[in-house]
C-alpha cells in the first residue's frame, strides 16, 4: 500500500486542459437550443458505437479517458447503453453487418440526441469506401452533426469534435 | 525438392523468411495433415482462392508452421463441385475458416463438416460469393434474413444472456451468447464477422504499392506488424532487399507496437479488477509512449511507417537517444507498476485461476501468441526462424504454464520489458546506409509470404501477383482466429462478472478478424 501511494504522489496530476470547440467540423447547423445545450454542457453522456472501423479510433478513445485528457473532469462520460445516451460516437465505415445495430442505437436514444462521426472512415468511408459489404461514411446510415477527420483523429480532436456537438456555433 | 518432415515435393518460397510451397491432391489432404500434426507442425492459416481465370478451377490454401519453416500447401478443385476433405477434426481451428471459406468462394469441405455461416450475415445472400473473380464488388444485396443457430443449453434454471454488436463499453462489435445458471457460465458462443468490410476484395483492385496503405489497416492496434509482414511479402514477390538499416528500424518500430498494447492492456486489466490506479498508472506511460512515437515517426500508432522496400522514416542520432532515455523512464515505472500489482491480494485474487486454459488444451486447439505462450505453447517467430534484425539479439521467449489471467499478465510484463531490451539494442548498433530500396517489378504468379510475430501473435500475409504488378489473391491472418474459439474455453465455469477481465487479458482484434 506504500508503494501505491508513494507512486500516486510522485506521479501528481497529468490532466492538461481541454480543447475549444471548432465550427469547421460541423456537418450540420446546431439543431438543438441553448436550454438544452447548457444541460449537455455540464453533463453528457455518450454511447460508442464501433460500426466497422479497424479499432484504431477506439485505440484514441480509450486514451481519451486516460490521465492527460480525463473526459470526465468535464462531465463528459461513457455510458453502457444507448438508453442511458445523449450522444453516439460512431466509428468505421459502417459495414453492411453493422447497418441494422447502428440504426436501431440510434432508435433506442432518447431524442434530443446527437452523432458525432469518428475518423477518415466516419467522415467518408476512407479507404474502406462502400462495397458490397460498407455502407461507406456514417452519415449514409444515420444523421451525422459532427464529423472528427483523422486515421485516427487524436483524443483532443474527438474530444473538439464532443465540444463543438454541444456548443451553439455556426456551420462552416 | 523433399521437405525434412513431409513427404512431399515443394519448392522454397523467396523471402525473408523460410517457407516453401508445394501442391497435393485433395484425396491426400487429410493424410498430410495428420502426418503434419504427427511432426508437430501448426495450422497457422486456411483460404481459398478462385482460378477460373486462368482456367484452372478453384484452390484451397493451407498454410503450416513446420520447424523447418512455413509450409503453403495448395489443393487444386474442380470449378464445378470445389469440395474437399474437413480437417477441423485434425486441427480444430480450422472449423472457422474452413466456413469463412465457405461464404467467401463457395469452396466447402465434405464429410462431418460444421456447415454453418461463418462471415456471412445478411449482407449478401447464399449464393453469391465476393472471393470470387466474377463478383463485382460494388453490387448491393437488399439485406437478407440473418438467422444463426445457436447451440441452446437447457435444463433446471439455465438461462441466456445475448451480448452485442453493440457493447457496453468501448469495445469491437460482435456477438456473445452465454448459457449461465446463477452467476456460472455454462458455455459462451461467439459470432463475429459484425465488421466484414470486404478488405481481401479490396486488395485485388490494387497494386502492390496501394495496398500497403490497406495492410496498416486490418487492425489498427497492429498496424506495425501488419505492414511489415505485408512489405516482406511484396519484398518477396518482387526480389527485393530491404536495407540492414530499415530492418532494424522495423524491429524498433514492431517492439514499440508491441510495449504500447502491452502497456494500454495492463492498464486495463487493472482496471477490470477494480484498481482504477493501475489503469490511470500505465494510460499515462502509454500516452507518453504515443507521444514519443508521433514526436519521433510522425504517428502515434506507427501507421504507414513500414513501407515495401523498407521504412519512411529514420531515426537520427539525437532522436536515438531521446528514444532510448524515454523508453528507460517508461521501464522504470513499469517495474514498480508491477511489483505493486504483484503485491495487491484483491488483484492477484481476481487473477489467479482465473479464466484458465490448460497447456493441453491450447496445444491441441492451436492457441497462438503471448495467450498461447502463457498456456505452455511455446512458440514465437522471433525465436523459433530468427532472421535479422531479430537474429544477433537473441530474443528470450517469455512463458508461463498456468494459463490463467496471472499467467497472461505475467508473460505480458515479461515481453514488455524484454521489447525495452530489444529496442535498446537495436538503437544501440543501428547499421548506418539507406532506409528505403526501390522495387522491382514483380512477375505475375509470383507467390510470396510475410509471417511476423505481433504482439498478439503471429501475423501471416500471403500473397500471388497478377499481372503488372496487381494482386491475384492476398489472404492476411490474424492470430485472433485461433485465439477466438479459446475464449469460449477459457470462460468455463468462471463468473459472469469476470468475463471483462478474461477477454481484456487476450484483448483478441474483431477486425483483423472479420476483414
Amino acid at each position: 500500500m506504500y508503494q501505491l501511494l508513494k507512486q500516486i504522489a510522485k506521479t501528481g496530476i497529468v490532466t492538461e486542459p481541454a480543447p475549444h470547440p471548432d465550427a469547421a467540423l460541423r456537418a450540420v447547423e446546431q439543431r438543438l437550443g441553448e436550454a438544452i445545450l447548457k444541460h449537455f454542457g455540464r453533463s453528457l453522456a455518450i454511447r460508442h458505437v464501433d460500426a466497422g472501423s479497424c479499432n484504431g479510433c477506439e485505440l484514441e478513445i480509450h486514451a481519451m479517458n486516460g490521465p492527460h485528457y480525463n473526459l470526465e473532469r468535464i462531465g463528459i462520460k461513457f455510458v453502457a447503453s444507448p438508453r442511458h445516451a445523449d450522444m453516439l460516437l460512431v466509428t468505421g465505415p459502417v459495414s453492411r453487418n453493422m447497418e441494422v445495430a447502428l440504426k436501431r442505437t440510434w432508435e433506442a436514444t432518447p431524442d434530443p440526441k446527437l452523432v458525432v462521426a469518428i475518423g477518415d472512415c466516419g467522415c467518408t468511408g476512407g479507404i474502406f469506401g462502400e462495397s458490397y459489404a460498407s455502407c461507406g461514411r456514417v452519415s449514409n446510415v444515420i444523421p451525422v452533426d459532427v464529423a472528427v477527420p483523422g486515421c485516427p483523429p487524436a483524443p483532443t480532436a474527438i474530444m473538439q469534435g464532443i465540444l463543438t456537438a454541444i456548443s451553439s456555433g455556426e456551420r462552416r | 525438392m523433399r521437405a525434412l518432415e513431409l513427404p512431399i515435393d515443394f519448392k522454397p518460397i523467396r523471402g525473408a523468411m523460410p517457407a516453401h510451397h508445394a501442391t497435393t491432391g485433395a484425396g491426400q489432404l487429410r493424410e498430410l495433415c495428420d502426418q503434419a500434426r504427427s511432426k508437430g507442425a501448426r495450422l497457422v492459416a486456411l483460404w481459398g482462392s478462385d482460378e477460373t481465370s486462368r482456367s484452372e478451377g478453384y484452390a484451397l490454401h493451407l498454410a503450416l508452421a513446420l520447424p523447418s519453416g512455413l509450409l503453403w500447401l495448395t489443393v487444386p478443385l474442380a470449378p464445378d463441385q470445389p469440395r474437399y476433405p474437413d480437417i477441423a477434426d485434425i486441427y480444430p481451428d480450422a472449423n472457422r475458416m474452413q466456413r469463412a471459406t465457405a461464404d467467401l468462394l463457395g469452396i466447402r469441405p465434405d464429410g462431418n463438416a460444421d456447415r454453418r455461416k461463418w462471415l456471412r450475415h445478411g449482407a449478401w445472400p447464399e449464393d453469391a460469393f465476393p472471393l470470387r473473380k466474377n463478383f463485382d464488388a460494388a453490387r448491393r444485396f437488399d439485406p437478407g434474413p440473418d438467422r444463426y443457430p445457436f447451440v441452446k443449453v437447457e435444463g433446471e434454471g439455465v438461462h441466456e444472456i445475448p451480448v452485442g454488436p453493440v457493447h457496453a463499453g468501448t469495445i469491437e462489435p460482435g456477438h456473445f451468447r452465454f448459457s449461465i445458471v446463477g452467476e456460472k457460465i455454462l458455455k459462451l458462443e461467439e459470432r463475429l464477422g459484425y465488421k466484414h468490410k470486404g478488405i481481401e476484395k479490396l486488395f485485388e483492385a490494387k497494386t502492390l504499392e496501394e495496398g500497403a496503405k490497406l495492410a496498416g489497416r486490418l487492425s489498427g492496434d497492429t498496424t506495425v506488424a501488419y505492414a511489415w509482414a505485408y512489405a516482406m511479402a511484396v519484398e518477396g514477390a518482387t526480389g527485393t532487399e530491404p536495407p540492414p538499416r530499415a530492418l532494424a528500424l522495423r524491429g524498433v518500430l514492431l517492439e514499440l507496437e508491441r510495449i504500447a498494447n502491452h502497456l494500454g492492456d495492463l492498464g486495463y486489466l487493472g482496471n477490470d479488477v477494480a484498481l482504477s490506479f493501475g489503469f490511470f498508472q500505465f494510460w499515462r506511460l502509454k500516452e507518453d509512449l504515443l507521444r514519443l512515437n508521433a514526436e519521433l515517426f510522425g504517428h502515434r500508432y506507427l501507421m504507414d511507417a513500414i513501407v515495401p522496400g523498407g521504412v519512411a522514416t529514420d531515426l537520427l542520432p539525437p532522436q536515438a537517444g531521446l528514444l532510448l532515455e524515454r523508453l528507460e523512464a517508461i521501464g522504470r515505472e513499469v517495474a514498480t507498476l508491477r511489483s505493486i500489482y504483484d503485491e495487491h491480494a484483491g488483484a492477484q485474487d481476481r487473477f489467479i485461476m482465473t479464466g484458465q486454459v490448460l497447456p493441453e488444451l491450447a496445444a491441441r486447439m492451436g492457441l497462438t501468441g503471448f495467450a498461447g505462450r502463457a498456456s505452455g505453447v511455446k512458440h514465437d517467430l522471433r525465436v523459433d526462424y530468427p532472421v535479422p534484425p531479430y537474429k544477433q539479439l537473441d530474443p528470450r521467449m517469455a512463458s508461463h504454464t498456468r494459463g490463467d489471467v496471472a499467467a497472461r499478465v505475467s508473460v505480458r510484463f515479461d515481453e514488455l520489458l524484454e521489447s525495452m531490451r530489444l529496442v535498446r539494442a537495436l538503437v544501440q548498433q543501428l547499421p548506418p546506409g539507406e532506409v528505403r530500396a526501390p522495387l522491382a517489378p514483380a512477375k505475375p504468379g509470383a507467390r510470396a509470404v510475410g509471417w511476423i510475430e505481433g504482439w498478439r501473435g503471429e501475423i501471416l500475409v500471403v500473397l500471388e501477383t497478377a499481372e503488372a504488378n496487381r494482386i491475384h489473391r492476398l489472404h492476411p491472418h490474424d492470430p485472433s482466429w485461433q485465439n477466438w474459439p479459446l475464449l469460449e474455453r477459457a470462460v468455463m465455469g468462471n463468473i459472469v462478472p469476470d468475463f471483462p477481465l478474461i477477454n481484456k487479458s487476450f484483448n483478441l482484434s474483431y477486425s483483423g478478424h472479420d476483414l
